[in-house]
């Protein structure tokens, strides 16, 4: 234990682990290495594992089958206390009998460390309260619990530091500038972050490396900008951001594209981007890389001709269109409010076109809503 | 104008009805707590100092506001007043060790069993009180299972027996006062985040520091609140001590009991009475402070 902060810092190795309760498989054969130093997001619908998989990592759950490495230490049967491993639990858990101050020495006292007055000063500053250590839990607001929670957490300087869905508690405009912070703490202290949540925006604003977890299995795993761009699956296209995914059928080739047929109208797909190994494919495209016309002004690129517009909702920065395809699907469009289209209504006939590049291709055998709205739910 | 105004009476008496309620609901309580606890209390305190009418028949007595009679009361019955105070602790320190277990159990280990488990905790109420002790002497007595099967295993002499003794009123006690002791115990226990459990786990402490530093302090609130519902009336107690005693094992209640319907003798059963309640009082006051859980609660 006294050496939480030294020896056993290396990466984070989960090898097939899996976690079953009675019938129901938590998680399903999970393999994962997460490197020292970044910031990981696990990344999922409530139900899908995440949780899990934080709470084998830190101790409090024991796998099924399987093992968990830090650098060359096997920590798998582990208590949590011999880990050094430190969690921020989802609603903080502070000990509600105990100051501030006692809160965040909690780890140290246990370890028997020397200048516990010295570093929980130093950690109330990093966390920007320096003022509170003679307070109790209940007389600070969510926010100010949400960092005394961390800074009990990162002043052991765990190899690991796990957090469950920390920000969920706080109201969006705090959620946002909790997010900037928990980023700039990470770098700062340069330990190991891994993050649980469902929010698809937070993961992306923090993490290096998201993994997008679905029944147990990671579905997918990258860097958010990745990951947004070229989805692997229809759960992870439709689960991070919104995308129209349509199917089709390859019907030919030319050159470096296949020419896909939708629903008797031709598109091109990059075959760099196309994973369908058959000709089945769910071609995708994102709502924000589609310009939308009146049928009559020339389209370059990709287009699909015949929409007509059944919702359209103004958001500010930019306005969302709902268009109905003569094949009876609603596509998604969002045009910036940059005064280079002129504003469309509800029934005006549209085409919509966009950059051949950014047309995605999936295994045709998906569910094309899997994972939408989703991240809607909780 | 006249709208506003009207506005205003509206306000101002729905207000002054509100003002009232609280009262309104008091009143049927308060009424209560006055004829039956503050003017029998303002009688007995009348009684405690008179004096027997020279010449009269047993149990007449006059107002002469003999203060002595607290002085007299206290040195006739310390032998009580000291074992009243032993015993109640001892049945308390006795019940606190046997309900945290138990109180434990239920709140965190019991699973779908956790509300059968609480009836049984309560079920013991369900018979009067002076049974279950009856019963009790029962299983301390010859003809219970207990006395045969400590002397078989030599833990007691061939010729010992458990009932008429200290330790009989003790344990007597002890199971009466217990489900006071464990209910408290329970709710606070169960009212523990066990996230915060587990946070103490993850920052380095095993099970048993975790008790010593989260859940037992986070239980305070019941260990006070049980240890209080234990001692009062244990310390007031005498039917245990008349069951199950002996004539060197009696209580301030049975001196009480004594004084006020065999002796008939009323300001010196009174006068114990309010020394009774004052010792508790003073205490309890003590021991709440002490513990300090006025934070907590």
């Amino acid at each position: 234990m006294a050496d939480a902060s030294s020896s056993s810092h290396g990466d984070l190795i989960l090898t097939r682990l899996t976690k079953t309760f009675g019938d129901f498989t938590a998680v399903d054969d999970l393999s994962l290495t997460i490197p020292q130093g970044s910031f990981f997001a696990l990344l999922g619908p409530s139900g899908c594992g995440k949780t899990t998989t934080l709470r084998m990592i830190a101790g409090l759950e024991e796998p099924t089958v399987g093992s968990i490495f830090i650098g060359e230490t096997d920590i798998t049967t582990k208590k949590p206390y011999q880990r050094p491993v430190n969690t921020v639990f989802q609603n903080y858990a502070l000990f509600p009998h105990l100051s501030i101050f006692e809160n965040v020495a909690f780890g140290l006292r246990r370890r028997g460390v020397k200048d516990v007055k010295e570093q929980v000063e130093k950690v109330l500053a990093l966390v920007e309260l320096p003022h509170f250590a003679d307070r109790k839990p209940t007389q600070l607001s969510g926010g100010q619990q949400q960092r005394i929670a961390l800074a009990r957490a990162i002043v052991n300087r765990p190899a690991l530091l796990l957090l469950d869905e920390p920000l969920g508690a706080l109201d969006l405009k705090l959620r946002r500038q909790m997010q900037i912070e928990l980023k700039w703490i990470q770098t700062e202290v340069g330990l190991t972050f891994v993050h649980v949540t469902h929010d698809q925006e937070e993961a992306m604003t923090m993490a290096d490396t998201i993994a997008v977890m679905n029944e147990g299995k990671i579905e997918q795993m990258g860097s958010p900008a990745d990951l947004y761009e070229s989805p692997a699956t229809a759960f992870v296209a439709n689960f991070l951001g919104q995308s129209n995914l349509i199917r089709g059928v390859v019907s030919s080739t030319d050159g470096d594209s296949n020419v896909i047929t939708v629903h008797g109208q031709k598109i091109s797909l990059l075959k760099s981007r196309n994973q369908s190994q058959t000709t089945s494919v769910v071609v995708g495209i994102r709502p924000e890389k589609i310009r939308i016309d009146l049928p009559d002004v020339p389209t370059t690129g990709n287009a699909l001709a015949g929409g007509i517009v059944s919702d359209v909702s103004f958001v500010g920065v930019s306005t969302q269109y709902v268009v109905e395809m003569p094949w009876k699907q609603d596509l998604m469009v969002f045009e910036q409010n940059d005064g280079g289209t002129p504003t469309l209504r509800s029934g005006d006939p549209v085409s919509l076109s966009w950059n051949v590049p950014f047309t995605f291709g999936l295994d045709g055998s998906q569910d094309v809503n899997a994972g939408a709205e989703t991240d809607e739910i909780e | 104008m006249a709208y506003l105004q009207s506005m205003a009476t509206r306000a101002s008496t729905f207000s002054g009805k509100k003002g009232r309620l609280p009262y309104l609901l008091l009143a049927p309580g308060l009424f209560w707590l006055f004829t039956f606890f503050v003017l029998p209390i303002i009688n007995l305190a009348g009684t405690s100092t008179q004096t027997p009418v020279v010449g009269g028949d047993t149990g007449q007595y006059v107002q002469t506001f003999r203060f002595a009679n607290y002085v007299d009361a206290f040195n006739a019955s310390r032998e009580q007043f000291a074992r009243s105070f032993i015993y109640a602790t001892l049945a308390t320190l006795l019940a606190l060790a046997i309900a945290y277990p138990l109180a434990y159990a239920i709140a965190f280990r019991s699973g779908k069993y956790k509300n059968l488990l609480l009836v049984l905790v309560i079920a013991p109420f369900f018979t009067s009180f002076l049974l279950r002790t009856v019963a009790w002497k029962q299983i301390l007595g010859e003809s219970g299972f207990v006395v045969p099967a400590l002397r078989a295993l030599h833990i007691i002499g061939a010729n010992a027996t458990l009932t008429a003794s200290a330790l009989a009123v003790v344990t007597g006690m002890t199971y009466n006062f217990l489900p006071f002791m464990t209910l408290p115990l329970y709710a606070s226990l169960e009212r523990i985040d066990p996230r915060t459990l587990e946070a103490s786990n993850d920052l380095y402490a095993n099970a048993f520091t975790t008790f010593r530093k989260v859940t037992f302090p986070l239980s305070m609130p019941g260990v006070v609140a049980g240890t209080l519902l234990t001692f009062i009336p244990a310390a007031g107690d005498y039917v245990n001590a008349a069951i199950l005693g002996n004539p060197n094992t009696t209580m301030l209640g049975n001196v009480i009991d004594s004084r006020f319907f065999r002796i008939v003798d009323y300001p010196t059963a009174a006068a114990l009475s309010f020394m009774l309640m004052a010792s508790i009082l003073v205490l309890v006051t003590l021991y709440i402070r002490k513990s300090g859980t006025d934070e907590l609660v």
